[in-house]
């Protein structure tokens, strides 16, 4: 290949920002997450502890509550998501009157700012004023109360997000679709393979570098998510909806505990890397494999 | 959210529907007339385009040299990139303050509540974004392009204006674009690293939450307005985005 020295003159504007603005907070979060530091050593300063915010974190049941409902909500948004924005990539694929208004109509959701959609979503279900609960109980009977009911707070959550991200989701899913080879479909399709059949031996394996991409990405995003869920329920009721994001927002601000935040936020950090890894080699081997 | 912008404080709380009876222009020239709020709009302009900007040509040379030369670690430092995009904001949040307020001070000068400040910190979720997106694109350039145009005496960066950049165009749109939007919607940092002069349209959103009860009409007013540029935008680029969101899954 070329001369490395010019490659890396390239790339050192990018390592250099990145190192200053990510790793140096990173390095300090790593340095306090050894320290007691909290709201009754602020006169004191730090007070080294060694592992104990560690020790601390592997015993705390409001974390691994907070992680056990991140990754649910996590899990079930994307494939909402995944469900959703494959059967709208395939209408857009086709034509149909009005297609163009729709493609830019779909996208505004991805468009607003997190804070806005929670500040939506939120006026939209306030019992007893929003216009959601209102005509669920008119018309269905159902008695919805996002600030009482654990399990409506938390699918409230999931609905939101699926709103919020399934226009982008359908935005990668069309294309990997438009970009499909026509070929394998129609030969199997000779072959006598029905409708079922095509899609899942031919057409998914071939969209499954696109699949996983998209995860990837959200799911990296909906591990970190905190404007939108705090602006609907504030991580409530009690911690039906008190996601790892909040959870680590909550120890940090209101408790000022900020070494046990650290560290808390350093386990996720890690933990979220972990998953993101796996997907990624897993897209590695999808496209050396392909490529070959 | 437009219905409820244009409604006046006491129809909003008077019966829910999403019929628009008439429309109480209020809540939007009281922001538009307000110098605060045209000060915000500003700074936002400001910092999302210069972002944009900053982040797609570092991001179009990164993905150059990632693609093209053969660096040790290539495949890590690319996967690194991605990380920083990983963390949870709120600690994040302290030394990124103790850095903008303290460890990078210049006699008076401090990063805090500048917008060079938020322009540099918001490259650290945009850039790995960025790169990610453009990756798939350079790589989608056949080498043999650039070893022709070698072969014909034209310098790197020769190359980078006359091939590389008209065929990754729809890439670097689509990053330049998504980059804006993330910057333009971005709530945490600003609201925390600015206090007067750098403040952004998002955070005075948030201002509207107040102690004595939410302004939701004049909430919904800014909200449609910081709306408008991002639709223009998606509106424009539409047919690009189909090409350029792939993250280089798609084989050509």
């Amino acid at each position: 290949m070329r001369q490395n020295r010019t490659g890396w003159i390239f790339l050192s504007p990018s390592l250099i920002i990145l190192f200053i603005v990510g790793m140096l907070p990173f390095f300090y979060i790593m340095y306090v997450g050894f320290f007691d530091w909290n709201v009754f050593s602020v006169s004191r300063g730090l007070h080294y502890s060694g592992l104990d915010n560690y020790r601390r974190l592997v015993f705390d049941k409001d974390f691994l509550k907070s992680l056990e409902l991140t990754i649910k909500f996590a899990a079930y948004a994307i494939l909402f998501q995944l469900l959703i924005g494959y059967f709208l990539a395939n209408m857009l694929a086709i034509d149909f009157p009005g297609k163009s208004i729709f493609r830019i109509i779909h996208t505004i959701p991805l468009m607003i700012a997190p804070l806005a959609v929670g500040a939506t979503w939120r006026l939209l279900t306030i019992p007893g004023l929003g216009p959601v609960p209102f005509y669920l109980d008119r018309w269905l009977g159902f008695d919805y109360r996002i600030s009482a009911n654990a399990d409506q707070a938390f699918w409230t959550t999931v609905i939101m997000d699926v709103w919020h991200w399934t226009p982008f989701v359908t935005l990668t899913m069309l294309a990997g679709l438009v970009s499909l080879p026509q070929e394998p479909m129609e030969q199997a399709l000779v072959d006598g393979a029905n409708r079922l059949q095509v899609f899942w031996y031919v057409k998914l394996p071939l969209l499954r570098p696109v699949i996983l991409s998209t995860v990837f990405i959200r799911l990296m995003d909906a591990l970190r998510t905190v404007d939108e869920v705090w602006m609907l329920t504030g991580g409530g009721p009690g911690a039906a909806t008190r996601y790892t994001g909040l959870h680590i927002w909550r120890i940090v601000f209101p408790k000022t505990d900020y070494g046990y935040g650290a560290a808390t936020s350093l386990l996720t950090l890690y933990f979220t890397i972990v998953l993101s890894w796996l997907l990624y080699t897993a897209i590695g081997q999808q496209r050396r494999g392909g490529a070959s | 959210m437009i219905v409820i912008s244009a409604r006046s404080r006491v129809e909003l709380f008077d019966r829910p529907n999403f019929i628009i009876h008439s429309f109480f222009e209020e809540n939007y020239t009281n922001i538009i007339y307000d110098s605060t709020f045209r000060g915000y709009m500003f700074n936002s302009v400001i910092v999302a385009t210069c972002n944009a900007l900053l982040v797609t040509i570092l991001a179009l040379l990164a993905t150059y040299a990632l693609s093209r030369w053969r660096l040790t670690g290539a495949d890590n430092i690319f996967f690194w990139t991605i990380t920083n995009r990983m963390a949870p904001p709120a600690v994040f949040l302290l030394p990124l303050f103790l850095m903008f307020t303290k460890w990078f001070k210049i006699g008076d000068w401090t990063l805090f509540d500048t917008r060079t400040g938020l322009i540099l910190l918001y490259c650290v979720f945009n850039l790995p974004f960025s790169i990610w997106v453009l990756q798939g694109m350079i790589d989608g350039i056949p080498v043999e392009l650039d070893e022709a145009a070698m072969v014909d005496g034209a310098g790197t960066g020769m190359i980078l204006r006359r091939i590389i950049i008209p065929l990754a165009a729809p890439g670097l749109a689509i990053t330049a674009i998504l980059s804006w939007i993330f910057a333009w919607n971005e709530y945490l940092f600003a609201a925390t690293l600015t206090s007067v002069h750098a403040r952004t349209i998002t955070t005075g959103l948030a201002e509207f939450v107040t102690v004595t009860g939410t302004n939701w009409g004049e909430m919904a007013a800014v909200a449609t307005l910081t709306l408008i540029p991002s639709l223009a935008f998606i509106s424009f680029v539409q047919r690009y985005i189909v090409m350029g969101l792939t993250f280089g899954a798609v084989k050509e």
